[in-house]
């Protein structure tokens, strides 16, 4: 099963904790707002992703298994 | 048209068995005409395999692109076409309801289109909206949340309005020339459809054309088309061309020494990375400067984003406010690079296409107008203005 990042960007105020958090998957525009790798997140980021998605202030991040949300 | 001049051009509506019906369109090939090119027998398959049965269908005339008049000229024109299209699909795909969603823009179609309505004997209640102006508000989502809730602002999709639309239900969204496709396409067959166009485009479209054309307007011309001739049927070109707008404001330019070998081709179009959108064309011609033309539409779009994504409110803004400055010739040249790189930054990362298009928009600006880009560092522009509408202040055209 993989592990995607995926952020609301209308729910996304870019308080911008998950770049602080995951730097490896997520850095931050010229804005504030996260820009999020899409791709898998690898089997040693999955803590840390798990933590960004708990971190952030407005529920706008979170994994997405291939399950769906 | 009244009614009376419609059923003798056009005949009574015909009777297909809902499942012949979506049938007959997939043969014929259409696609949505809102800009998405999306197959529309596709659309109509997925609301009338929904679990739920209460089905809507919402005819989308909200016509947002400011240099586009189709929808208006055919929901004046021909609201019965339309409205047979309608009460088609909503058979075709077992709906209830059906609602015309129009812009305050289309005021003057409005009342000829409920006098349609009510001189008409749908076994279906029709309904028309009207819902105030702003570009991102022909969004298919923003349409379903207004209607639903009064705001005309997209949503995060999925779910899409197939899965859960107006009220919840399944909805088919189309826009009014799809639907009044269908109801010709149900009258006169597939085979009939295909007799103008090409294989992989079959059929005709409305295009607006205007700009640097000696007659603008809403034309009907068939795939397969030639560019030339396109300008040709509407008037042709008051002017040696600089360049020719292609699907609106999140369409590409195409520069002119490019116009004489295109076609109206989806495959084509798509080759040199441009789409037919709403089917706008837009002729600039050399007397204009299309680089100021250009960062008045890019700063129009920044104005028109919902407002609700971080990347497209902040980041339209001050790609607009860049592109403004390198057209004035006060930012420096090598600031292109910084307006490419946010423009592919600020790509998909909105809940909905309006940040897309405009970064889109922006891209073929800076690589077409590079020369006026170099030029404009040293030189003062003179050009005069082409004037590309903005917003509501788009002529109705003929």
């Amino acid at each position: 099963m993989s592990n995607r990042l995926r952020v609301d960007p209308i729910a996304c105020d870019g308080h911008g904790q998950c770049a602080e958090l995951l730097p490896e998957l997520i850095r931050l525009d010229d804005w504030g707002y996260p820009i999020i790798d899409e791709r898998e997140v690898p089997p040693e980021l999955l803590d840390l992703a798990r933590r960004a998605v708990d971190v952030c202030p407005t529920l706008a991040l979170w994994l997405e298994n291939s399950s769906g949300r | 048209m009244t009614l009376a001049e419609h059923t003798r051009v056009h005949g009574q509506l015909p009777a297909h068995a809902p499942p012949q019906l979506i049938e007959m369109i997939d043969r014929s090939g259409l696609r949505g005409r809102g800009g998405a090119d999306f197959p529309t027998a596709r659309k109509l398959r997925a609301v009338a395999s929904a679990r739920t049965r209460e089905r809507v269908v919402v005819v989308n005339g909200s016509e947002t692109e400011p240099a586009s008049a189709k929808d208006r000229m055919l929901l004046s024109r021909l609201p019965h076409l339309v409205l047979d299209g309608a009460v088609l699909a909503a058979e075709a795909v077992g709906a209830g309801e059906v609602i015309v969603k129009v812009s305050e823009r289309a005021a003057g179609s409005i009342r000829g289109l409920e006098g349609a309505i009510a001189v008409r004997e749908d076994g279906i209640p029709v309904q028309v909206v009207t819902a105030p102006d702003g570009y991102v508000a022909g969004e298919e989502s923003a349409v379903i949340h207004y209607l639903n809730k009064g705001q005309q602002k997209p949503t995060l999709v999925p779910p899409r309005p197939y899965e859960r639309g107006y009220r919840r239900r399944p909805t088919l969204i189309s826009n009014p020339e799809t639907v009044a496709q269908i109801a010709l396409i149900a009258r006169h067959g597939d085979t009939w459809f295909r007799q103008l166009g090409t294989v992989p485009d079959p059929g005709s479209a409305l295009v607006t054309i205007s700009g640097a054309v000696a007659e603008p307007g809403v034309y009907e011309l068939a795939f397969g088309t030639g560019m030339p001739d396109l300008l040709d049927a509407a008037g042709g070109p008051t002017e040696p061309l600089r360049a020719l707008l292609v699907g609106g404001y999140f369409g590409t330019w195409v520069d002119a020494s490019e116009i004489s070998r295109l076609h109206l081709s989806r495959e084509e179009l798509r080759g040199v990375g441009c789409a037919l959108g709403s089917g706008v064309l837009i002729a600039l011609g050399e007397s204009e400067c299309g680089l100021h033309e250009s960062a008045r539409v890019i700063n129009y779009l920044a104005g028109e984003s919902a407002g609700q994504c971080g990347p497209c409110l902040h980041g339209l803004r001050a790609l607009a406010d860049l592109v403004c400055d390198l057209a004035d010739g006060v930012a420096h040249a090598q600031e292109r690079d910084r307006a490419l790189r946010w423009a592919s930054e600020i790509r998909g990362r909105g809940a909905c296409h309006h940040p897309n298009g405009a970064v889109r928009f922006v891209e073929s600006a800076l690589s077409v107008f590079a020369a006026e880009l170099e030029s404009h560092q040293h030189h003062r522009c003179d050009a005069r203005s082409a004037g590309l509408p903005l917003g509501h202040v788009a002529k109705a055209h003929k």
